[in-house]
């Protein structure tokens, strides 16, 4: 039957996402960067609308967080994956309440106004049905994918605003946002780069190499010295693994200690994150803020007589709170960390913050 | 020419040749030359030049140079530098005379003689020792501002093209090899020496060494490798080598001890410092060895000298940094109660000999080490305290935030303490004071006295040392990106080997005087200048 062939072919293809999923996830930061797995992900996302078998949006909607479920489960740290199914499901919403003809809601959030006003008709549990929801929920998701696309570009066209000449920028690991940033800067300035290595992973090495191609002036330095140098330094550009909900970071470990030495020599701190990244988490749960890799990075098994007698961690992420923070560039322009909240307010449902 | 100039007519142009035939002959032969034709070659060099500026500069340079080598003879230094000054003073004087007439020439030349003369003696009545002179200097010497004439180190001078040519003539005529710079050297420190492990200064010295002690060569060659690390294994090996050296000094005829083997001690410096900067203790400790050796009275025999200068080292060694380890720890132990989480970076041998002695004492903690790359000396703290059997943790610095809530006290060792109360250390240590700070942690350094020192730094670009910036090269999943960094035309690395700490991230200097803040350190320094 070719209903069981598709969903066959289907399951399949979650299955292999999700297995991928859970490899990357082993050390050396992420084989793939976070825009590979947001694109992967909506692709995913729109096949699963397109082949799934549901009625209406109710039921889309079920089977898209089940699965979503499952994939946040496997690599608990791969926050955009989360974020993407916040964004589809949004989309599913506003789409739905487009047929249903009902005007855009303009403030999602409770309010006492709304309980008042509305009276019975706020239960909406999704079941009617409508014959062009899916193609116009794909078209969406394609939108979708097109706004994916062109974030690094949105990005990089703001450089030049935020750099000037002859200055000199300091960055810590390798953040392919910030490299497309500090290139696109480069075609038109002259400028100095210092890259913190970060160890043990050592992503700055390949960084720095990667800027060089372009004739960018850089300089690798130890993490041990990022106090050291930062007197010298103009203007801080980092980018993050995921930004939290009340505009905090988390980042590469090292980033909030680079941090803290920017503000202690009041030099800028800039974030390049795509929106994407913005994920509705906050940094309050300890033991599932932080993830581990193994730790022969840091004390390798050479070392063999001490080895059983010594804890060593190597912990993957950092976090940064906001106040450290000086602005956010993002594909839709630059932010202050106090302004994120309502940035989430708009691309993600407040039912949708737990999946 | 030369005759027609040359005041005292004592060469004539026959001589000059023989002369440096044979000097050269010398040298090829690496036999050390003797004191006159050191100093007759000194003088040639100097009439030569002088003529060549006769011909075009006015006199007022000279008039400066020779202002300016005026003071150096007043330091309480060794005699090089008074045998260095009336030679250009002298040479300067006679070209500046050449304009003046005849009489004035003479007369000037007496008073420079008067005055030599007249430091000799101050010198020896300060050796002869009365008592009351030296109570009545240091009383003099606080109240008087003293003009501070303070040469500028060599190592930070490297981009001074005038600055190098000076060193080289100087290490030219000590007979040490000079040591190249190796590598793309990052703008911020051009000024500063980058040499490579894998090409040491002992490779140009001929064996046997007969200008340069052999243990001196072996140490020399223990510190560019690395072999010796950290600052108190660093003087205790140079005064164990300088005990060595001393041991097999004979003094040659005709000269002083207290004058000759201080002389003999300045190539040994220098090829210690092309070898690897002098630290901060290093050089307070040469500087006591100097004062000792130029003490020794005239009258006293080679043998009782050579013993008292042995027992003086001794004691410098156990007084300064074994008792006053002892001292500190003492210190230390108080601060540290049961149930503490210690936080220590890098290897330094007072924190670990302090964590020792704290654990023989039963007291209950914990210590996390915390290392840095490139030289992962984290590492060997950490086996000499799991051999002792505390309870350790191992992170790497940029794990820094994630461990530091667990910590309740960061124990952090210094290389010299300066005088404006910023604390220099190893690269890395003013990073983990600022995140102490960051989470109200409090900061303690441990610093014995003698690495106190007069220098004054706001950051660590002025003063620092460069290592061999290939160790940053590192091999993962058999790829290493910065291999050919030297080919890369844009790239450079930088290995910095010191940095310093602002005196609010540290809370507390544990010290064997006493446990005193950090803005008291030149107070430490002025008491101990007064007893000296």
């Amino acid at each position: 039957m070719p209903g069981a062939d598709k969903e066959t072919d289907l399951s399949e293809r979650i299955e292999s996402f999700l297995s991928e999923l859970k490899r990357c996830g082993s050390g050396a930061g992420s084989l793939r960067g976070s825009a590979e797995t947001a694109r992967e992900t909506t692709a995913l996302l729109r096949r699963i609308t397109a082949q799934a078998r549901w009625g209406n949006a109710g039921e889309l909607m079920e089977i898209i967080r089940k699965e979503g479920r499952r994939m946040t489960a496997a690599q608990p740290s791969e926050t955009t994956v989360g974020n993407m199914i916040r964004r589809v499901l949004k989309i599913i919403r506003e789409e739905y309440a487009r047929s249903r003809g009902s005007s855009e809601e303009t403030d999602q959030q409770e309010s006492l106004h709304k309980l008042l006003t509305s009276g019975g008709s706020s239960e909406d549990n999704f079941r009617q049905h409508f014959t062009h929801l899916k193609a116009n929920v794909i078209e969406a998701i394609n939108e979708l994918l097109t706004e994916l696309e062109g974030t690094t570009d949105n990005i990089s066209m703001q450089a030049l605003e935020h750099i000037h000449s002859n200055e000199v920028i300091m960055t810590i690991g390798r953040s392919r946002t910030v490299e497309a940033f500090l290139k696109d800067a480069a075609r038109k300035r002259k400028f100095h780069v210092i890259v913190a290595e970060c160890a043990p992973f050592c992503q700055g090495h390949e960084m720095a190499t990667s800027l060089c191609k372009e004739d960018i002036e850089t300089t690798v330095i130890p993490d041990a010295a990022i106090f050291a140098v930062m007197s010298r330094v103009n203007k801080v550009i980092i980018g993050t693994q995921t930004v939290l909900a009340n505009g905090g970071l988390r980042a590469v470990n090292g980033t909030h200690t680079l941090a803290l030495a920017a503000k202690h020599h009041s030099t800028p701190l800039i974030v390049c994150a795509p929106m994407f990244k913005l994920s509705p988490q906050f940094p309050n749960e300890e033991d599932t803020f932080h993830k581990f890799v193994s730790p022969h990075e840091v004390l390798p098994f050479t070392e063999g007589e001490i080895l059983s007698k010594v804890n060593a961690h190597c912990p993957v992420f950092d976090y940064v709170p906001p106040e450290l923070i000086t602005l956010f560039i993002s594909n839709i322009g630059g932010n202050a960390p106090s302004y994120i909240y309502r940035l989430m307010s708009e691309l993600y449902h407040p039912e949708d913050h737990e999946l | 020419n030369i005759t027609d100039s040359d005041p005292d007519g004592r060469l004539t142009v026959t001589d000059k040749d023989v002369k440096l035939q044979e000097i050269a002959l010398a040298k090829n032969e690496g036999k050390e030359l003797t004191k006159e034709e050191k100093q007759r070659l000194r003088k040639e060099k100097k009439q030569h030049k002088k003529n060549k500026k006769d011909d075009k500069g006015p006199p007022e340079k000279e008039k400066e140079k020779e202002k300016a080598s005026v003071p150096a003879p007043s330091k309480p230094a060794t005699q090089s530098p008074a045998h260095k000054a009336p030679a250009p003073v002298h040479a300067s004087e006679s070209a500046a005379a050449a304009e003046k007439p005849a009489k004035s020439k003479a007369e000037l030349r007496a008073e420079r003689r008067a005055r030599q003369d007249s430091e000799r003696t101050s010198k020896q009545g300060k050796k002869e020792g009365g008592q009351q002179s030296a109570s009545s200097k240091p009383k003099a010497t606080p109240n008087e501002l003293q003009p501070v004439v303070k040469r500028l180190p060599e190592h930070v001078q490297v981009d001074d093209p005038a600055a190098l040519k000076k060193l080289a003539k100087k290490l030219e005529r000590q007979q040490v090899p000079l040591r190249s710079d190796y590598g793309y050297k990052v703008s911020l420190f051009s000024h500063l020496h980058q040499y490579s492990r894998k090409s040491p200064p002992t490779l140009q010295i001929s064996i046997p060494a007969t200008v340069i002690h052999p243990s001196i060569v072996r140490l020399g060659l223990q510190y560019s490798q690395g072999i010796i690390a950290g600052s108190n294994a660093r003087s205790v090996a140079l005064l164990h080598t300088f005990k060595q050296v001393i041991q097999d000094y004979s003094t040659p005829p005709n000269e002083e001890l207290s004058r000759d083997l201080v002389n003999k001690l300045s190539p040994y410096i220098s090829f210690l410092s092309q070898c690897r900067p002098l630290s901060a203790s290093m050089g307070n400790a040469i500087k006591y060895i100097k004062k000792e050796i130029s003490n020794i009275p005239s009258q006293c025999k080679e043998e009782e000298a050579k013993g008292k200068l042995q027992a003086c080292i001794d004691s410098y060694i156990n007084e300064k940094i074994i008792l006053a380890s002892e001292a500190i720890s003492k210190y230390a132990i108080e601060k540290i109660s049961d149930g503490d989480v210690i936080l220590v970076y890098g290897c330094s041998s007072l924190v670990n000999h302090i964590l020792c002695k704290a654990f023989e004492k039963q007291r209950k903690f914990r210590v996390i080490v915390v290392d840095s790359r490139p030289r992962l000396e984290g590492r060997e703290a950490l086996r000499r305290l799991v051999k002792k059997g505390i309870r350790c943790t191992y992170v790497l610095i940029s794990a820094l935030s994630y461990i530091l809530p667990e910590v309740s006290k960061v124990f952090l060792g210094a290389h010299a303490l300066l005088a404006n109360g910023y604390v220099m250390s190893r690269v890395g240590t003013s990073q983990i004071a600022l995140v102490a700070k960051a989470y109200n942690v409090p900061v303690l350094v441990c610093c014995e006295t003698y690495k106190f020192c007069e220098r004054v730094q706001t950051d660590s670009f002025v003063s620092n040392e460069l290592d061999d910036p290939d160790d940053l090269i590192v091999t993962r999943n058999g790829k290493s990106h910065l291999e050919n960094w030297q080919t890369v035309k844009s790239l450079g690395l930088l290995n910095l080997v010191y940095d310093v700490t602002p005196p609010d991230f540290v809370d507390l200097v544990i010290t064997d005087l006493g446990m005193i803040p950090c803005t008291s350190v030149p107070v430490v320094l002025r008491v101990k200048n007064v007893d000296q």
